[in-house]
């Protein structure tokens, strides 16, 4: 892709998750971490597209160790933010 | 049209950051954020890349693997106790550092001699950062889950040999653009394992949270450093997302503790040991009864309790809230003074009382609650300690000083509920254990607490 395409998307994406979070209170300060720590789980995407292009044993080792670990970020992050969010519903009275 | 579809999965990550800064929409954020990874997941296994055919190669492999870690994740994250979830969290973001370092190092050793100078540069980015993530991860989740000291760990030539590791990441790190070879860049990800262990150790219990916000802004970075050279929008566009939101919400955080984040981040340089604070003496301190304790809530009007980590350990929040409730039917007003980063991690105090069906309203942020301690009669203090200390306030060079406190001290009396003397997480002795106003009611919380309860009723 062009550099200054890629640049343009990483320069908007800094602004935007900039923006998204500004103003957060404290109180959801570790589920938005945590959800964002699953977000960053999307690794996966890329472990398998590496694991696709592996030609030798070592590199399809590798691949698939990484595609175990970030489905474990992914999917495990997901899940313990629904179970730490789960607890704040039926707060508002 | 795979770039389509992750450009529909970025939005999706952009709505789920959006909705989880805010309580109403917390939930239904994470869930939109779990459907845009579920749909980028499932369209990379039809679109995989021009130049590829269909289906995947290695594709048993690939599904085995992703059965392998969902076996592992979520298990893990349905079955961790809320006490455990900070170090859960950290452990989840390490292995998805770990995973992006891997992802380079397989794409780099595939590419070969076709990798572009900006391929290499955003590898040995990606590795470096990757690695610093996966291990710093490790060693905060062991002094979280406190199988090492929670105290910083700081050797005699510390701060030197930390910097002589980063040089040298540097040094390999161009070494490996320079030449081009499979070694350096292993001898690069050892490095870059050691650098985030020496890092992290420094690091007082008091911050950790704040590390592993950061070291999750890191893993991000590496994740859209990823996407660069695997030409992915989609990663490009989420890592840089969690990198960004991660370093405000790591900024935010550190407010909220009142630490400068470059004091935090930069402690590793400038580490100076402790000295010990003084000799661990035999003080008098004042001891009492659940019966002692319940006779000083009955007369009070105004009660706050002050929730810690030991109540989270204990899983007293039920048993507190009961003595809430009783308390308000004898006409007392029931606060509960919640600092924010009791416990292990921010928030961490109104999740657990949330669970225990805890009225919003009774929860009051620190802003709200320092003011009236003047007119309460009694404070309850419940496993918490370095967030009422007042060496934060009084003694500088303590490595709690500077963090705001809840001024328990102006209560009228003062009940610390306590397992034993042993100081906090940042492992500071507490002056107003000594208070003479002060009485301490030992024991595991949720045992002493429903002492209390009982000694209250029969009252």
């Amino acid at each position: 892709m062009e550099p200054m395409a890629i640049l343009s998307i990483f320069v908007l994406a800094v602004f935007v998750g900039f923006e998204v979070v500004s103003k957060v209170s404290s109180t959801l300060h570790t589920p938005l971490m945590s959800g964002a720590n699953a977000i960053h789980g999307v690794i996966l995407v890329g472990a398998i597209i590496v694991a696709d292009h592996s030609r030798t044993n070592l590199e399809l080792g590798l691949s698939v160790t990484a595609i175990v670990l970030a489905t474990i970020n992914m999917v495990g992050g997901f899940v313990v933010t629904d179970r730490m969010l789960e607890m704040f519903k039926g707060k508002k009275k | 049209m795979y770039d389509l579809i992750g450009l529909a999965a970025g939005i999706a990550f952009i709505l789920a950051l959006k909705g989880l800064s805010h309580p109403k929409t917390a939930r239904r954020g994470n869930l939109i954020g779990a459907f845009g990874a579920t749909l980028a997941t499932l369209v990379v296994f039809f679109y995989v890349s021009p130049e590829s055919s269909l289906p995947l190669n290695n594709l048993g492999w690939i599904l085995g693997a992703i059965a392998v870690g969902l076996a592992i994740g979520v298990p893990a994250a349905r079955k961790v106790q809320m006490t455990q979830m900070p170090q859960l969290v950290a452990l989840f973001n390490g292995v998805g550092g770990g995973a992006a370092a891997l992802v380079a190092i397989v794409e780099y050793l595939s590419l070969g001699t076709k990798a572009s100078t900006a391929d290499v540069i955003f590898t040995v980015f990606t590795v470096i950062v990757g690695c610093v993530s996966f291990s710093g991860s490790i060693v905060t989740f062991l002094k979280l889950q406190e199988l090492m000291t929670t105290r910083p760990v700081i050797f005699p030539a510390g701060r030197f040999i930390i910097a002589a590791t980063l040089i040298a990441v540097i040094g390999v790190g161009g070494w490996v653009v320079a030449a081009l070879g499979t070694t350096p860049l292993l001898v690069l990800a050892g490095l870059s394992l050691l650098f985030g262990v020496l890092f992290v150790l420094p690091v007082g219990g008091a911050d950790v949270p704040i590390v592993i916000s950061l070291l999750n802004a890191f893993t991000g970075l590496t994740v859209a450093a990823s996407g660069y050279v695997l030409d992915s929008v989609l990663l490009i566009i989420a890592g840089t997302l969690v990198g960004a939101s991660g370093t405000i919400l790591t900024r935010l955080m550190a407010e909220a503790m009142g630490r400068s984040l470059f004091g935090t981040l930069f402690g590793a340089f400038t580490a100076k040991p402790q000295e010990s604070s003084g000799a661990s003496e035999e003080r008098p301190v004042r001891s009492g009864s659940s019966d002692d304790v319940a006779i000083l809530l009955n007369y009070a009007r105004r009660v706050v309790i002050v929730p810690g980590f030991g109540l989270a350990v204990a899983q007293a929040q039920h048993t507190v809230r009961e003595l809430a409730d009783l308390m308000i039917s004898k006409g007392i007003e029931v606060a509960y003074g919640i600092h924010p980063v009791a416990g292990r991690m921010p928030g961490h105090m109104n999740v657990l009382l949330a669970e225990a069906n805890v009225p919003y309203d009774q929860l009051e942020e620190m802003d709200e609650v320092n003011p009236t301690f003047s007119q309460t009669d009694v404070a309850i203090v419940i496993g918490a300690n370095d967030v009422v200390n007042p060496a934060a306030e009084t003694v500088p060079g303590c490595p709690i000083y500077g963090m705001p406190i809840l001024k328990v001290s102006n209560a009228t009396n003062i009940i610390f509920l306590k397992r034993s003397m042993r100081p906090g997480f940042a492992g500071i002795e507490n002056e107003l254990l000594y208070d003479p106003k002060t009485m301490l009611l030992f024991g595991d919380a949720k045992a002493s607490l429903t002492k209390v309860v009982s000694a209250l009723k029969a009252l």
